[in-house]
């Protein structure tokens, strides 16, 4: 699916209306080789972002989530990381491209929020010039115009008095400030995807919600495709429209962000849900808690990397150990995909929360 | 069980001195980390600290521990202070307050063994004489770790085993209070469930009270029988849980929990309301006068600037709930009123 052709455009962008195809990666594996063996990242992973909406990518750490988002913008050294399958940005292929094509599509198609606001602004340049240097890159421009833009993004994203902050330096910002200094420093080449990678977990909880408020926002303002990852639950069910949930370097449920949550119909999203306490709720018995730990990357179990940890596994039997479940939709659901065996696995899964 | 509380805390403060250089030009100021906190804890029981950084939770943890001492107040643990106790008299409280911290990488030495991790509280409290191989696989036993495991190096576990370890490590001395400072948060979701069930089966087992610091309100109402709400050094609301939660009346209580996400909403739960505060906590070094929280606060009136609101008990009555015992409930603001706002489960 690809959007209208009439739009005028410079470069061979395609996407141009709300719902339109950003991002397509499709059997995208990355493995680090290392002395020990080769660590399997994330393998065979499809999914796609479009204009307009936020897609929440959900894991544990090591699940891949961070890896695979980091080679849509080319953050991996192509030495020493193997990279198979496709990942379409705004029409151009991403695997094996040089530094060059990503260097023009970084910040004017794809930008990245990362999680560490304190690490990822350079500490000795001013706020402004640093905004205004990520213009000056993609646009030509004197110093003076782009300095200007740089303080319209400043007070875009909501910093009180824009031109005085725009010459401080990171330090003399908070935690939440510098986060808000960052997104604007993703956003002022208006890209059509942006990436934010845990944006709030470094930060307070009356300051998180401030920033998800924002990345909303902008949104809207910006049309972008934004995709979020995190391994906060909560935060997804709050902020996303579409999710994506990663086991050890595998998709294996995706669908509505609410639907999936409200609804889910594999084991391992069952088993994250069932094991989060809430504070509406007063019970203080034991949380259902998955048992064992995520596998080692070096050596992923056979069949569904989940069975050694799944209750369900002794329903369907030697499959889920054998054979890696395909990507299918989920019986009885629309919109919904999922990689397990199960034959029923929603009514599984809701007779197993009844029989609590 | 004695009537005397098992710790008691009173108008405890901390102030660390900071000096600041401006030309030539040097000013001394104080950051009030911690300022004139008071709460009691009985046995078994378990208290929650919540906030945002630099409201004082850890430094109130860390004086609690006594790896700090305070600027004034009291902590009397089992009736006896302890607030200005020399080093060398703090064995004992050393023996009946352990910590769990909580970084399972950084809170573990990397080149002892589990053994001999230990091992050490126990020769240092000269506990199980002779025995403490035996003491230290039943430890490994109790917190669900293979006692064979005994001459593994920490690298060789996972954060989850890791924090079992320092959970270990804790109960090792049989401890009567365990002050956990963020203990699950550096965990992954599918490892916290299980530690919060191993803390939560400990408790009960052995009888252990516990402080427990964090900023998950989710894991506090799961965990706690009492919270108390800190900003900026001071505590704003505290009571029990089921109080704090569902009949909150402080407005910065308030904007927590309907700032922070929960996943109830996920099940279905429906938010009545979001209050969003507008800027940063103040900076503790020169706070703002009267209540602490009137610089965020959308119900700040003169008198806010003017007088300090003490912590008093609640007038609000707990109404609809069989009211069996109106239970602990205290809130430092001049115009408490109760607004409900963690999510509106809706019962299918």
């Amino acid at each position: 699916m690809t959007a209208s052709t009439q739009q005028f455009t410079t470069t061979s962008g395609e996407a141009s209306q709300a719902g339109d195809v950003v991002l397509d990666v499709k059997d995208l594996s990355i493995a680090f080789p290392t002395e020990e063996g080769l660590v399997r990242a994330v393998s065979d992973l499809t999914y796609q972002a479009r204009l307009g909406r936020t897609l929440a990518i959900v894991g544990e750490s090591g699940s891949g989530k961070s890896v695979s988002s980091m080679a849509v913008l080319g953050l991996h050294n192509p030495k020493r990381t193997q990279i198979t399958g496709s990942i379409k940005l705004d029409g151009n292929e991403l695997v094996g491209a040089s530094q060059a094509t990503f260097q023009k599509l970084r910040s004017t198609t794809a930008a990245m929020v990362f999680q560490d606001p304190q690490s990822s602004l350079h500490p000795f340049h001013k706020v402004g010039r640093q905004i205004a240097e990520a213009y000056r890159t993609h646009h030509k421009v004197s110093k003076a115009v782009a300095h200007k833009r740089a303080v319209e993004m400043l007070d875009l994203v909501g910093i009180p008095t824009p031109a005085r902050r725009a010459l401080q330096y990171p330090h003399e910002f908070s935690g939440g400030m510098r986060q808000r200094a960052m997104i604007a420093l993703g956003l002022v080449n208006d890209p059509k995807l942006l990436i934010a990678d845990e944006p709030t977990t470094a930060l307070d909880v009356t300051v998180q919600a401030q920033i998800l408020d924002l990345v909303n926002d902008m949104q809207k303002e910006f049309g972008s495709a934004v995709i979020l990852i995190t391994h906060d639950l909560a935060v997804v069910a709050e902020t996303a429209d579409d999710i994506l949930v990663m086991y050890a370097g595998r998709g294996v449920e995706k669908g509505d962000a609410k639907e999936v949550l409200a609804r889910p119909s594999h084991p391992y999203t069952y088993g994250l849900l069932q094991s989060i306490p809430s504070a509406t709720d007063d019970g203080t018995g034991d949380l259902k808690a998955i048992r064992g730990a995520p596998p080692s990357l070096l050596n992923l179990p056979t069949g569904c990397s989940f069975h050694p940890r799944c209750d369900f596994q002794p329903l369907v039997g030697a499959a889920c150990i054998e054979t890696l479940p395909e990507w299918r939709p989920t019986p009885g659901l629309t919109n919904r995909q999922l990689r397990c065996h199960l034959e029923d696995p929603v009514a599984t899964l809701q007779n197993d929360e009844g029989a609590k | 069980m004695s009537d005397q509380p098992l710790l008691k805390v009173t108008d405890l403060v901390r102030h660390f001195p900071f000096k600041e250089v401006q030309g030539l030009r040097m000013t001394k100021s104080l950051v009030q980390a911690v300022d004139g906190v008071s709460f009691t804890l009985d046995h078994g029981q378990t208290l929650g600290l919540v906030g945002e950084s630099g409201c004082g939770k850890s430094t109130t943890s860390r004086l609690i521990t006594r790896l700090d001492e305070p600027t004034s107040g009291s902590i009397e643990f089992q009736g006896r202070d302890i607030s200005h106790l020399k080093e060398s008299d703090l064995r004992e409280i050393r023996r009946d307050v352990q910590m769990i911290f909580q970084d399972p990488y950084s809170s573990l030495n990397p080149r002892h063994t589990v053994g001999s991790i230990l091992t050490t509280p126990l020769k240092v409290h000269g506990l199980h004489k002779g025995k403490e191989r035996a003491r230290v696989q039943e430890l490994l036993e109790l917190v669900g770790l293979n006692p064979e495991h005994i001459n593994r190096y920490p690298s060789e576990f996972s954060g989850g085993q890791r924090q079992r370890i320092g959970i270990a490590r804790a109960l090792a001395v049989e401890p009567k209070l365990i002050i956990a400072d963020e203990p699950v948060s550096a965990l992954d979701v599918s490892i916290q469930a299980q530690v919060m069930n191993l803390l939560g089966r400990l408790r009960d087992e052995l009888d252990l009270a516990f402080i427990f610091v964090a900023h998950d309100l989710g894991v506090i109402r799961h965990f706690c029988d009492q919270v108390a709400v800190m900003y900026l050094g001071k505590i704003v609301e505290y009571g029990d849980k089921r109080k704090i939660y569902d009949l909150p009346e402080h407005p910065y209580t308030q904007a927590l929990l309907s700032a922070a996400p929960d996943i109830a909403v996920a099940r279905g739960a429906k938010r009545t309301e979001r209050i969003r505060l507008v800027g940063d906590v103040p900076s503790p070094i020169s706070p703002p006068s009267g209540c602490r929280f009137r610089t965020r606060c959308w119900k700040a009136q003169d008198i806010c600037a003017e007088q300090e609101p003490p912590l008093i008990p609640s007038t609000s009555t707990d109404e609809g709930r069989g009211g069996r015992e109106t239970g602990l409930h205290l809130q430092a603001c001049h115009f408490p009123e109760v607004k409900k706002l963690v999510p509106e489960v809706v019962s299918a």
